[in-house]
């Protein structure tokens, strides 16, 4: 099960536009077999980068909201966000070193 | 030092792992970072899987499979194979955190990547309306309208899943024949919310942030049109994933990898082939796992067929 905390439609608010930390929100649901693929890598990049990113986990079934207000077509969908405003997007299941790569100005 | 690695973790690879860990010979199951159990992790109802009379869930019976496999004692890794080196007596697979891993003998079982267009502005839009996974993306297309581009079983299945959330989806094939089979075919006609739209091919996707339409050409009269859409799912078919192998295991002018008869012997001793990435023509769960099967005694005829000298060198 991954580690990372849900955001919610409610609480996106206070706790991904609100924070003052880079945050990684997984856009992701049930029945997106990549969406569990990536779920596993993303709680070790969270686990070695603490200190530079926190990853949480939006469910798009049940916050159909905040997934269309991001305009999301496609999941796994990463966004980092860094005061309230939306830096980076990744789309797609990928392996570590490449989401590292992509990820690297945020990790780094 | 393994008896064997099986690289791919398909129908193709599981399979041969059972057959493979029941032999006793621990196979090591390379099972890819974010692809572990292969295409069918990403198909929904699997209804022509012998066995299961009331269908079974694509990705349910891919962690089936990885179970039994476990059961007799495969060790899976879910990591990529950044490379291979199949020539000598001792194969080297190393993988993407560096592990390098030897064994007698390697089952390559990758299967296939799926088609793009290779249209301008298709790998741009990718993720943003542009998409490879009906059962991933289709529920942000409610209400929407959609296309799917392709004449096979997978573009019939994938339009017939889609009309669950879209308002209208449009069926693109290039020409007005359909590859799908029979009752695939008749699903898509029956379903009133799928247009067949025959002999167009795609020649452009607009959109800036979001697909917003595709041009369309007529191959028959050259007629170009715009449809307004807001979603292109592309199921145009797969190809072989050798790109580990090229130079050193034959392939075939398909592009597959080249077997002898109805083995899986490649043209390396030691190294076998299975699934699709030897089979352009039958692509199925079934026929996939059958071949997983063939490798796996063909592995097993092998390692006992080994001189003594080369088993000495190994278990040194």
């Amino acid at each position: 099960m991954s580690q990372a905390t849900a955001v919610t439609d409610a609480t996106f608010e206070s706790e991904v536009l609100g924070s003052d930390k880079t945050i990684l929100v997984d856009f992701w649901a049930e029945w997106c077999g990549p969406c569990r693929a990536v779920s596993p890598i993303l709680d070790q990049i969270a686990a070695e980068h603490s200190d530079k990113i926190t990853v949480v986990k939006l469910d798009v079934d049940a916050n159909p909201e905040t997934a269309m207000k991001y305009q999301i077509t496609s999941i796994p969908a990463m966004k980092v966000y860094r005061g309230g405003e939306v830096v980076k997007t990744v789309i797609g299941a990928k392996p570590k070193g490449a989401l590292e790569a992509e990820l690297a100005d945020f990790l780094a | 030092m393994r008896q064997v690695i099986i690289i791919g973790s398909g129908p193709a690879g599981y399979t041969a792992a059972i057959y493979a860990a029941r032999a006793n010979l621990s196979p090591l199951l390379i099972a890819s970072s974010v692809e572990a159990g292969g295409e069918l992790m990403k198909t929904t109802e699997v209804e022509n899987f012998p066995g299961f009379p009331e269908g079974i869930m694509g990705p349910e019976l891919m962690l089936n499979m990885q179970a039994q496999a476990e059961r007799f004692g495969t060790e899976i890794i879910l990591d990529d194979v950044e490379s291979v080196d199949l020539t000598g007596d001792v194969k080297r697979v190393t993988l993407g955190n560096g592990d390098v891993h030897e064994a007698l003998s390697v089952i390559y079982a990758t299967g296939s990547a799926y088609r793009k267009l290779g249209i301008s502005d298709e790998e741009r839009l990718s993720g943003y309306g542009v998409s490879w996974c009906a059962t991933c993306d289709g529920f942000f297309f409610r209400q929407k309208t959609i296309a799917v581009v392709g004449g096979g079983d997978s573009a019939m299945e994938e339009a017939s899943f889609l009309t669950k959330f879209a308002d209208k989806v449009y069926l693109i094939h290039r020409s007005d024949k359909l590859r799908a089979s029979k009752i695939m075919q008749d699903r898509a006609h029956a379903n009133p919310k799928i247009e067949f739209l025959f002999n167009k091919t795609v020649e452009h996707i607009y959109g800036d942030t979001q697909v917003t339409g595709v041009g369309l050409r007529d191959t028959v009269d050259g007629t170009e049109t715009t449809v307004d859409l807001s979603g292109l799912f592309i199921a145009i078919g797969n190809d072989p994933r050798t790109h580990l192998v090229h130079g050193q295991v034959d392939l075939t002018a398909d592009g597959t990898i080249a077997v002898q008869g109805r083995t899986s012997r490649t043209s390396i001793p030691g190294v076998f082939a299975a699934g699709d990435v030897l089979d352009v023509t039958y692509r199925q769960a079934v026929t996939a796992a059958a071949s997983g099967t063939v490798a796996a005694l063909d592995v097993e005829h092998y390692l006992a067929s080994l001189p003594a000298e080369i088993l000495e060198t190994a278990s040194a």
